[in-house]
């Protein structure tokens, strides 16, 4: 198996988060795995990346070289066009619809989702209002997460672990939280999917 | 043994810890930080009291950390590439000192500048120093080679520097771990006067570093981390060093390469690896996440012999990180790209956090400044450097730690009054102290803004030296008291503080202002909160 994702958002979405659960799950899984993280001054606010590789085969380079990208996540809908040059013809970009907006000239909302539309692959998913129903606002990043599930070659049952091996610290509450919003986010995509069938 | 999943700076970490680590110097500094704070909380560190508390800046951090190896124990000190400019003093010297406990140097670099003002390359300082450099292709070698760093250093009395880059240092990847050893006895150098640099000791001490030379470049011959991969195409013959090796092989994932390859992972430069290649290739590729070092010492100026492509002839762009697709295109590969970027996507800079301190003081200072015209704020390395940008476009230069105090000292003394310095709390103890000092001396008419945000903010909320102590601190360096002006940074108190920044504007001397409250990255930092409170801040 393959994975190569291209985590996107706003420094301080938690996207980090995302990565760590699924490199808990490879680590699991004796998968190899290479995930390239910013740090530093883009966190304030900027827009920030993660270049998740997760392979059965020994992965060379850190960074995921363009158009080869298996899935674009994002939890901002902007981010996820930021990225497409890395998406394969094949791949799929998996979007938050909700911005962020923390400039001034952020492109009217219409059109970015018309953008996101028009790709070939792609879910869009209200993952803060699912979020708000399910667990907490918070959770809204692991309902991405969720969300793109489908696309990874990874099973749930191994995601929910490595949540529950990140959040085991804080409480079981949180745990159960968290596996509730991956959850209700794979839903979302498998109703999107069904739909279009 | 047990597998780890680490970034490159925790599996340096880690590799130091394991080796019998005994203390760890350093200021906190994109993309280096982590390797420190991985110590800081590691559960051995603890129990062994492994010194792991930040230094005030890059050189306190290199001599702490060459004192503990003159003390025989094994020292490592942690820098970004800018830190080491800091440092540099120390740290040639420290080759021509030698050692007693291994001594390690980890310089991060940070090309394409994704957090700092320039890209320079530390290979340079390395072969400057004349000492081994070991570039770890990935985190099992950052391990195995901060492991295996210590010992190098004793053996051949030489400080070892281990050169990352940002990708390598923010990467996550498995890590296999190798048996923990023993940390060293205390033990006095056996030559008394091993580390005095008078002359006479100094141009010994010298001589026998240069003699290290061959042996070094043998032990580059024999290093696990270098190797040599013949290919049955001679027409092009590849050095891929460090992380650059990763981006080659990438490319390689589906076909095979025929060139032969030399991986380069440790210098000085294994010679006979490079002679061979030379004399049995027709053209070489030279691939370097950083400076063309090696390419330039290839290539020397004559035009004669192989010819060497890479970052001089266009081959590779001149400035910023190499990427896979960066070397798909000097090995002539096609690739597909994804869709372009929508025009609709623009740019979203960093900023400063929505309620922070600076925020309000470059708002007050900018109402201030109103009556005398642009161009007179000099400000330094942190957030508050943001503050450049719109829509605050408060601040006129960021060059280097501490320097805006000096510079506004200079722009003082060619007439520029009032000239305006910013710093925070802990660049100000990291470098802006003695700054004041010149200034202090001269009595020049500045306006000092020390941002106090009781942390080190932009790398994540390291402790700042300052805290606690700053106005003792100013008042010592001589600053009249009635002079130094403390307040707090909101939008209520926004008239008070226009007033004071005018009225210091207006005294022909040495003013500093601290607008003080906490950042609010660091709210939830419960011994941080409990220290401010107790200090009565």
């Amino acid at each position: 198996m393959k994975s190569d994702i291209v985590l996107a958002g706003v420094g301080g979405q938690g996207i980090l988060s995302i990565a760590a659960t699924i490199g808990m799950a490879a680590v699991d899984k004796n998968l190899h795995l290479k995930q390239a993280e910013v740090h530093g001054m883009s966190q304030r606010g900027g827009d920030v990346q993660s270049h998740l590789r997760v392979s059965s085969k020994p992965i060379a380079s850190d960074l995921i070289p363009r158009g080869k990208a298996d899935i674009i996540l994002s939890v901002e809908p902007m981010e996820s066009l930021r990225y497409l040059p890395y998406l394969s013809k094949k791949g799929w970009l998996v979007t938050n619809t909700t911005p962020f907006v923390n400039i001034p000239n952020y492109p009217e909302m219409e059109e970015v989702m018309a953008k996101i539309a028009e790709q070939t692959n792609h879910i869009a998913i209200d993952a803060e209002k699912i979020a708000v129903e399910v667990a907490t606002k918070r959770s809204s990043n692991i309902v991405m997460l969720g969300a793109a599930s489908p696309f990874i070659d990874i099973e749930m049952s191994a995601l929910e672990e490595g949540l529950r091996k990140i959040f085991e610290r804080k409480s079981d509450a949180v745990v159960e939280s968290n596996i509730n919003a991956l959850r209700a986010g794979r839903a979302a995509t498998e109703v999107i999917l069904a739909s279009r069938n | 043994m047990q597998k780890l999943l680490l970034l490159g700076d925790e599996a340096i970490a880690q590799g130091a810890i394991d080796a019998g680590l005994s203390g760890v110097y350093a200021y906190p500094g994109t993309p280096s930080t982590e390797i420190t704070e991985y110590i800081q909380d590691s559960r051995i560190a603890k129990e062994r009291n492994i010194h792991r508390q930040w230094s005030s800046n890059e050189k306190t951090a290199m001599e702490s950390a060459l004192g503990m190896a003159y003390a025989g124990k094994r020292a490592m000190t942690c820098m970004k590439h800018v830190g080491l400019n800091v440092a540099a003093d120390a740290f040639i010297n420290a080759a021509i000192t030698g050692v007693n406990g291994g001594f390690v140097v980890v310089a991060a670099d940070d090309p394409s500048m994704h957090s700092s003002q320039n890209e320079q390359d530390s290979r340079v300082y390395g072969k400057f120093a004349m000492i081994p450099i070991l570039e770890p292709v990935n985190q099992q070698e950052a391990y195995d080679m901060a492991y295996a760093a210590f010992e190098m250093s004793e053996k051949f009395n030489v400080p070892v520097m281990i050169r990352i880059t940002t990708r390598l240092a923010h990467s996550r990847a498995g890590v296999v771990r190798k048996p923990l050893l023993e940390e060293r006895e205390l033990s006095l150098p056996k030559d008394p006067t091993q580390f005095v640099l008078l002359p006479a000791i100094a141009r010994r001490n010298y001589k026998k570093l240069i003699e290290t030379r061959p042996d070094l470049e043998k032990l580059s011959m024999e290093s696990p981390y270098n190797s040599y991969a013949d290919g049955s195409d001679r027409s092009m013959g590849i050095i891929a060093c460090g992380i650059a090796h990763n981006y080659l092989m990438e490319n390689f994932q589906e076909r095979e390469c025929n060139y032969p390859v030399l991986k380069l992972s440790q210098y000085p430069m294994p010679r006979k690896d490079i002679e061979r290649m030379v004399s049995e290739c027709d053209s070489i590729l030279i691939l370097e996440d950083g400076y063309p070092v090696i390419e330039e010492l290839l290539k020397g100026y004559q035009e004669a012999g192989t010819p060497v492509k890479g970052r001089l002839d266009g081959t590779l762009p001149r400035d910023g990180e190499l990427t896979p697709n960066i070397v798909a295109n000097a090995l002539g590969f096609p690739f597909e790209e994804g869709a372009p970027v929508p025009d609709l996507v623009v740019g979203r800079p960093p900023a400063m956090c929505k309620g922070c301190g600076h925020i309000d003081a470059y708002k007050a200072l900018n109402i201030a400044l109103e009556d005398y015209g642009p161009g007179r704020v000099f400000a330094d390395i942190g957030c508050y450097t943001l503050g450049a940008l719109p829509p605050y476009n408060a601040v006129n230069s960021c060059v280097d730690m501490g320097a805006s105090i000096t510079m506004a000292k200079g722009a003082a003394d060619a007439g520029l009054t009032p000239a305006v310095a910013v710093i925070g709390d802990s660049t100000f103890t990291h470098s802006g102290m003695t700054g004041l000092l010149d200034v202090v001396s001269e009595g020049t008419p500045i306006t000092i803004i020390v941002s106090d945000n009781y942390t080190t903010g932009m790398t994540g909320g390291q402790d700042s030296q300052a805290l606690g102590h700053l106005e003792q601190i100013i008042a010592g360096i001589g600053v009249d008291p009635d002079h130094i002006r403390v307040f707090k940074p909101t939008a209520a108190n926004l008239d008070e503080m226009v007033s004071i920044i005018k009225e210091e504007f207006d005294y022909p001397g040495v003013s500093v202002i601290i607008p003080r409250r906490q950042c609010i990255q660091t709210l939830r930092n419960k011994s941080l909160v409990l220290k401010v409170k107790e200090l009565g801040l």
